[in-house]
């Protein structure tokens, strides 16, 4: 008879991706979601640290459904080669038959854990700026992540900022070389936006269709499939509507929303979230622009500051050379004083 | 080898067949992956005694054959392993009320119940009280599945002149308890044989082993999208 711990035992087993006749060989698990599990891995044939995201060929429905999601994944990361982007490896299928992707192993915070421990407004976006520049750059090459909020942003050993994540990115255009982009599955459930911490490289989701880049009018027809984390979700994603590039400006302003900081931030991150797509800002660049002049005192885009607010920004903005002019004048002043008497 | 690759049917399907030599080879296969579930099953939930059991065990498989029980099986609604324990509890709710008047069959069907070794099984496992029946009856179908796994590993391993393969599997992946597990040293001190041999061995053994599970696993099941949860729920 099996016995109860050979019965758990084997039952672990089967869990566990077979490896043989790859590279790698499993060191831990990094964290688990609805479709697939990460893993920290050994690349034997590099002796390197790798983390391998392996996705059960049952939990997307049908063996080609994930393997369509993953590929999907896969390429996507491929195609986008950035320093904000976690690079892929290798892609394949294991003998018992589930696929794979190997990438970069990430080391470092999450974001939201980075920002728990209390930062400095200005470091938070400068860290967030680097978030814009990874997400411009895919923008650029007609992704659409779908899915930004700080749980899938991670600050590295470094200082080094990564956006994670892609598994329900969008892709725009089907390329004539791109096999295999679309996955056929679309129902997955929406991630709860408080479930646990996935790590650093986590499990794919849904994905999906058509094109857009950073036209300002979402062109595609077909209706969406919901995915996504409902707070961070826009408007039209949560309607299932069509979403361009615009859907993740949506969800860099509710990140930048949640950062804090002066009326003029609370601003942009109002723009960035407007209810309306064509109301905020219609690039990544934009958004990132008036950031950029609020971090260097000068007036943002979004807000209509008073004059006083105004007056002091520009006392912050040139102190120095405000203060050497009124200790000049004072001098001044004080000269003509003492020569009157 | 054959010109074509042979298509297989899935034992749930072949039962709904109409050739009566399809569905009989069909219940065998059925039978021998879920008498002993079904005999502890009737053993615990309804609390029978040994012989009782094993008649109800007999009689159940011989009526839903000759009744076509599971041709109204609707995979869309539930796994095939819910819908046979509901018919099971059916079974026996009315077997008792005509208690006395159990059909043993004429050898239509014959479930090769080894009572003895059931029973010396659910000594061992009378350690656990069981409180959900369900689980336990789902834990006694995957203990059944896993055992019918084994002995084809091992029947695989002995027609391959690889018997050290299984044997290493059995005393490391099969041990009754962690403390009788050994290191890989110790395994490759026993038979012999490098500690990078014993983890070539137990790999492939293990992956002949799970390869065995899903064919048996398909098998059990009526349709693909069965069979992609009936995986998942394991987790291969």
């Amino acid at each position: 008879m099996i016995s109860e711990a050979a019965l758990d035992r084997l039952a672990g087993m089967l869990r566990a991706p077979d490896l043989s006749g790859t590279r790698y060989e499993i060191v831990a698990e990094l964290g688990r979601g609805g479709m697939g599990i990460v893993y920290l891995a050994r690349d034997t044939a590099l002796d390197r640290e790798i983390a391998l995201k392996i996705v059960d060929r049952g939990a997307a429905g049908t063996r080609s459904d994930s393997l369509d999601a993953l590929a999907h994944e896969a390429r996507i990361l491929a195609r986008l080669e950035h320093p904000g982007i976690v690079p892929v490896h290798d892609f394949g299928e294991l003998p018992d038959g589930r696929v794979y992707y190997a990438m970069k192993r990430v080391r470092g915070e999450r974001f939201d854990r980075w920002l728990a421990a209390g930062r400095d407004l200005a470091d938070s976006l400068t860290v967030f700026l680097r978030i814009c520049d990874a997400v411009a750059f895919a923008h650029a090459h007609a992704v659409v992540h779908r899915d930004l909020k700080p749980e899938n942003v991670m600050i590295g050993e470094f200082g080094e900022v990564l956006v994670l994540d892609w598994g329900i990115a969008r892709t725009a255009n089907r390329e004539p070389n791109n096999q295999n982009p679309e996955p056929k599955n679309q129902n997955r459930e929406p991630k709860n936006q408080n479930q646990e911490p996935k790590n650093q490289n986590q499990e794919p989701k849904n994905q999906n269709q058509e094109p857009e880049n950073q036209n300002p009018e979402p062109r595609t027809p077909n209706p969406e499939p919901i995915v996504g984390t409902p707070a961070y979700m826009s408007p039209e994603q949560r309607a299932g509507a069509a979403v361009d590039h615009r859907a993740d400006i949506y969800a860099l302003g509710v990140m930048l929303d949640a950062l804090g900081g002066p009326a003029s931030v609370a601003a942009i991150a109002a723009k960035a979230r407007a209810d309306d797509p064509a109301g905020r800002y219609q690039s990544v660049q934009e958004l990132a622009a008036d950031v950029q002049r609020f971090l260097s005192g000068r007036r943002v885009g979004a807000h209509r500051e008073p004059l006083v607010d105004r007056v002091q920004r520009i006392y912050r903005r040139h102190r120095v050379p405000i203060l050497l002019v009124l200790t000049y004048l004072a001098a001044r002043v004080l000269l003509l004083w003492i020569g009157g008497i | 080898m054959p010109p074509f690759p042979v298509t297989r049917h899935s034992i749930v399907a072949a039962i709904r067949s109409e050739r009566t030599e399809v569905r009989r080879s069909a219940f065998d296969a059925l039978v021998q992956a879920y008498w002993k579930p079904v005999f502890k099953y009737v053993r615990l939930k309804w609390h029978a005694s040994p012989d009782e059991a094993a008649d109800l065990t007999q009689a159940f498989f011989l009526r839903a054959f000759e009744k076509d029980f599971f041709a109204s099986f609707d995979p869309a609604r539930a796994r095939f392993r819910t819908f046979l324990r509901t018919c099971l509890d059916r079974f026996v709710a009315n077997a008792r009320q005509a208690e006395g008047r159990l059909k043993r069959g004429g050898g239509a069907i014959v479930v090769p119940i080894d009572l003895p070794e059931a029973e010396r099984e659910l000594q061992l496992q009378a350690r656990n009280a069981v409180t959900d029946f369900d689980a336990f009856f789902h834990r006694e179908w995957l203990r059944s599945l896993f055992a019918t796994a084994a002995a084809q590993l091992c029947d695989a391993c002995a027609a391959r002149g690889r018997p050290q393969r299984f044997a290493m599997f059995e005393q490391y992946d099969l041990a009754a308890d962690e403390g009788e597990r050994p290191s890989y040293g110790e395994l490759a001190r026993r038979f012999g044989v490098s500690a990078t041999d014993v983890t070539n061995e137990l790999a492939a053994a293990r992956r002949e082993f799970r390869r065995l599970v899903l064919a048996a696993l398909r098998d059990q099941c009526a349709t693909d999208e069965e069979f992609a949860a009936e995986s998942r729920a394991l987790g291969a």
